[in-house]
């Protein structure tokens, strides 16, 4: 469980989070929505201790980050997973180097142990011939299934995923939301999805924590995200006429 | 980590081995042809003509001119390629994993370029055999004439000069670029510009240091 309790965050005068309070759930899928530019990378980063939030709280499962001593932060970044918006892979890298790389600097594994692990995470995203190519050599939607992997060999108690399925078709799409939600049940882990993807919020929003302007303006779950009222929720979700319709269809039951 | 600095090593050290061997060679050449052209007095020896190569490529070319040449190759690499992997969140992504990023990607870099006094070494060779070729070939100076001037008055401690300072601005080769890299901010283009900046601020640190050193090692 991680809660965050009153972050803010500035950049050079520029409030982008404006005190944030909420509960990120074990064994939940998470997600942060919001409009582009609503701060949910801001936010993203911020849990992760890449930006260093100006005031609040953000805590561990108990272990409050900012009270945390150098190498306390290193073991606690060590149970984190992290998919960023852009995948992040090491270039330098074959897809499978990048995958064993966590592995290969926290683990004492020996090669055929990682290779292993390696070969059953990438099996999981469904990949499976491309342990050879690097980073350039494969499409975006892999690269996505790359960092997935790489996220979660090391078997995370916390994974934060920046737009899984960004750039992606439906169907990846769709198998990459699946696959997060099964590995968040399996291992029962604290996942926290950043998205603008409605389908993603239909599909796995166990909590979906609404961002506007660097405020939470909203949150709950994906049947309460049917039913609620409020005004910016509307405007954002049901922006889309093929929403709108699926919202009135549920209503009427 | 040993894997890493082995990289390094091929990719700084020996990657550079072919233009420094290359550039030293030539310029040690015209250095001799330049000196003999320039001795027109006949009452002046000509192996001074091997005495002026041997000084110029020792003293000042390989460890300082081939140094200003390697802040843009070796220096314009590192900064762009760390300065990419700062924009394209790679840095980021080793943080997270709680990997302390500058120690990973400097650190092999520094270790890899104490192998750096063997380019200039190589660098030192070559020069003075191109300036001997050039000058026995050239016709301007006989074997032995120029072989016993490169042995004129040989002070040791301008080998140990020659190299104190090599190892310093391998050390600034190392650093400098790493930094403008680690901490840049931007996007692609800005990576194009801070190499651009890095190596401005490289070379202008060798050649401060350079002037430093040799007041302090050599002046007073
Ligand atoms: N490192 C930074 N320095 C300065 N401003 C920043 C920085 N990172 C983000 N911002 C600003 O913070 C705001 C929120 O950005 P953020 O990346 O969190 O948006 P987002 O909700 O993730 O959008 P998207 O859905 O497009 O990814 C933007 O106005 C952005 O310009
Ligand atoms: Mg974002």
């Amino acid at each position: 469980m991680i809660e965050v309790k009153n972050i803010e965050k500035s950049f050079s005068g520029n409030k982008i989070l404006k005190g944030i309070s909420t509960v990120f759930e074990t064994g939940k899928t998470n997600l942060i929505i919001g409009q582009s530019g609503s701060g949910k990378t801001v936010l993203l980063k911020s849990l992760l201790g890449i930006h260093t939030p100006e005031s609040g709280t953000i805590s561990f499962d108990g272990r409050i980050y900012s009270e945390l001593n150098p190498d306390e932060k290193r073991e606690l970044r060590t149970e984190i997973g992290m998919v960023f918006q852009g995948s992040a892979l090491f270039d330098s890298m074959t897809v499978a180097e990048n995958v064993g790389f966590p592995l290969r600097m926290f683990t004492k594994d020996n090669n055929k142990k990682i290779q292993e692990r390696v070969d059953f995470v990438l099996k999981r995203v469904a990949l499976t011939d491309a342990h050879k190519k690097l980073p350039s050599e494969i499409s975006g939607g892999m690269q996505k299934r790359v960092a997935i992997a790489r996220a979660i060999v090391n078997n995370p108690k916390y994974l934060f995923c920046d737009e899984p399925n960004s750039g992606l078709d439906p169907n990846t799409a769709i198998l990459i939301d699946n696959l997060i939600k099964e590995i968040t049940e399996e291992y029962n882990i604290t996942t926290v999805i950043n998205t603008h993807d409605m389908n993603s919020v239909m599909e796995i929003g166990e909590k979906i924590l609404f961002l506007k302007d660097g405020l939470k303006a909203w949150e709950g779950n994906k049947e309460e995200i049917f039913r609620t009222d409020n005004e910016a929720v509307v405007a954002f979700v049901y922006s889309s006429n093929l929403f709108k319709k699926v919202r009135e269809a549920y209503l009427k039951e | 980590m040993k894997n890493l600095i082995f990289k390094e090593i091929d990719d700084l050290v020996i990657g550079s081995l072919g233009i420094v061997a290359f550039i030293s060679f030539f310029v040690g050449g015209v250095v001799a042809i330049q000196t003999a052209l320039n001795l027109t007095n006949p009452l002046i020896p000509k192996y001074l003509i091997g005495f002026a190569t041997r000084q110029s490529v020792v003293l000042e070319f390989a460890p300082t001119f081939i140094s200003v040449i390697m802040a843009g190759k070796m220096g314009s690499f590192i900064t762009s390629s760390i300065g990419t992997m700062r924009v394209t969140e790679q840095i980021d992504a080793l943080e997270v994993m709680g990997v302390n990023s500058l120690n990973y990607l400097v650190f092999p870099k520094i270790i890899a370029l104490l192998l750096y006094p063997f380019l200039i070494g190589i660098a030192m060779f070559l020069g003075v055999l191109g300036g001997w070729m050039a000058g026995v070939y050239g016709g301007f100076i006989s074997s032995a004439e120029f072989i016993n001037g490169t042995q004129m008055d040989f002070i040791p401690f301008h080998i140990v000069y020659a190299f104190i300072k090599t190892l310093i601005f391998a050390m600034l080769l190392a650093t400098i670029p790493s930094f403008h890299g680690y901490y840049m901010k931007g996007g692609a283009l800005e990576v194009g510009k801070a190499s651009t900046v890095s190596f401005v601020w490289t070379s202008v640190s060798i050649i401060l240091f350079n002037y430093i050193l040799t007041q302090l090692l050599l002046g007073s």
